[in-house]
């Protein structure tokens, strides 16, 4: 009963955003635009042929990137900048009246804005396969089925890091400064711009402890056929959120109880 | 007696934005440290793409060092002036108080591009310029006259270059509202910067020389410190700047006519 009663808020949560996105479709293809670093990088490797020092070849290569291009277009996440902003306006303050978590609502705005992000990144991948005709590969259904399940873990992870961090704006009210320098080594450590393989020896000895690779580089490669221990990366990814999610639970109420309603 | 009335309100506008800056000053330390890592967090980057041969597009690590070095002093300037103005720009039209700017007394361009500053951007150009200075003395560089006033030249020519392709965008938004995402797109584009021109494909070199020039605005100031660089070169850097200055200024006075305030 009241699994069905958040099944259906979320439903029309989702609606209603989807709707709201769908009238911005103009952003929404900028923002996949934004996201085409991983193609200057791959640039930048083929044409120094980097990638003999990690002996993987050119094809390979480019899957990943174009992979951790993907993952990066569905695991964006900007509900610390989104809550920053209601929070300082006082718009936090009816939404916590509501019988339902304010943080659903903005869950629901990210999973509309990737259904709506959906056919730009399949563009951008269509002129990508253009340029480069000999990468063309069809991942199996099991792999893709994975993939797509750990792209979800990875953004649910980000969103609930985003989300300890946006609670942060009961105490300050620019938490997202926070979230900017927290970008930093998601940027560096994640995969995005050079894949976890190819780094030094006294980074990758501590780095598959952090949440970082399983950002990117475990989904990009799981989804490029690379080798990878699956059940590892997925067991990592579900560790997390496990350890994540009470946090922002205990954050959460600690928060509210400081709230202060700020220009209302 | 117009510059002193110039003069005199730019002094103005330091003095509150800074005091109203001030009032974070957590922030400023957040922002210092997110100034650093992503600095180390390049180098780390720069020191993957070497381990192969030892060079990146025919640069050396310390070489393409100074290319950190200049970007960072570069993006601490747009950090501390043209991010916090030129994204003003956006709510400005948006909610229609553009109408005040308008209506003032004074150079509308001159309001908007330079009406607020942000503090934590001098600190992470000071981070660039004791990259910069370090640099110097690694690469045994010998300052003289000649070298400082070519090297001055080349940087102010890439600040212009810069300013010129935020307000470009900022502007835009006097017909699509909505262009935070395209300055995002510019930002992402704009990272290729920390990169030799030559580490990249024939192709995407022409692209950032052409359409968005990038590879003026790091590439060729390191190219004069190295020694490296050809008169025509920095001559062409010379045409591009005032190109791009003059035409942002009439954008921006066309772009005026089609101005038409919000809600009202």
């Amino acid at each position: 009963m009241i699994f069905n009663l958040i099944n259906r808020k979320l439903f029309t949560l989702l609606k209603v955003q989807y709707s709201n996105m769908l009238e911005y479709r103009v952003e929404i293809a900028l923002w996949a635009i934004s996201g085409i670093i991983p193609f200057f990088m791959l640039n930048i490797w083929t044409n120094n042929n980097l990638n003999e020092s990690i002996n993987i070849s050119d094809t390979l290569l480019s899957r990943y990137f174009l992979c951790a291009f993907f993952v990066r277009q569905f695991s964006v996440v900007w509900v610390v900048f989104s809550f920053e902003e209601d929070s300082l306006m006082g718009k936090v303050s009816p939404y916590l009246i509501q019988p339902l978590n304010p943080f659903f609502r903005y869950f629901a705005q990210h999973l509309a804005e990737q259904i709506t992000r959906f056919p730009f990144a399949l563009i951008i991948a269509f002129f990508f396969f253009i340029f480069n005709p000999e990468t063309i590969w069809i991942p199996n259904l099991g792999i893709l089925l994975l993939s797509i399940v750990s792209t979800f873990l990875s953004f649910l992870i980000q969103f609930l890091i985003q989300s300890i961090v946006a609670c942060l704006c009961f105490w300050t009210e620019k938490a997202s400064s926070i979230e900017r320098l927290l970008f930093i080594p998601t940027l560096f450590l994640s995969g995005l711009l050079a894949p976890v393989v190819s780094f030094p020896a006294y980074v990758k000895s501590w780095i598959y402890l952090t949440p970082f690779p399983y950002l990117i580089d475990f989904p990009a490669n799981l989804l490029s056929g690379n080798d990878i221990n699956i059940s590892g990366g997925l067991i990592m990814q579900i560790l997390w959120i496990f350890i994540l999610f009470p946090l922002f639970k205990k954050i959460w109420s600690e928060g509210t109880k400081k709230y202060t309603a700020m220009g209302s | 007696m117009n510059l002193r009335k110039y003069l005199k309100v730019y002094n103005k506008f330091l003095h509150t934005s800074l005091a109203s800056e001030l009032e974070y000053k957590t922030n400023i330390l957040v922002d210092l440290v997110t100034a650093i890592l992503s600095l180390v967090g390049s180098i780390f980057l720069l020191s993957i793409f070497i381990q192969n041969s030892g060079y990146i597009g025919g640069w050396k690590f310390e070489q393409a060092l100074i290319i950190q070095a200049i970007y960072t002093i570069l993006n601490g300037i747009t950090n501390t002036w043209f991010n916090p103005n030129l994204t003003e720009i956006v709510k400005h039209i948006r909610e229609g108080t553009l109408d005040f700017v308008l209506l003032k007394p004074i150079d509308s361009q001159f309001f908007i591009s330079l009406k607020k500053i942000n503090p934590s951007g001098f600190l992470e150009i000071t981070l660039g310029f004791l990259l910069l200075f370090f640099c110097i003395r690694i690469n045994q560089i010998n300052l003289n006259l000649s070298f400082l006033t070519l090297s001055l030249i080349t940087i102010s020519c890439s600040i212009c270059i810069l300013y010129s392709l935020w307000f470009f965008i900022s502007t835009t938004t006097i017909w699509f509202v909505k262009t935070w995402n395209a300055i995002e797109v510019l930002r992402s584009f704009l990272y290729i910067g920390r990169f030799p021109l030559s580490s990249f494909s024939f192709s995407l070199r022409i692209f950032f020389s052409v359409f968005i020039p990038i590879a003026f605005i790091t590439t060729i100031p390191s190219e004069v410190f190295l020694g490296l660089s050809v008169f025509w070169k920095i001559l062409l850097e010379i045409i591009v700047a005032t190109i791009f200055l003059i035409n942002s200024r009439r954008f921006w006075l066309f772009a005026l006519k089609y101005y038409s305030s919000a809600s009202s």
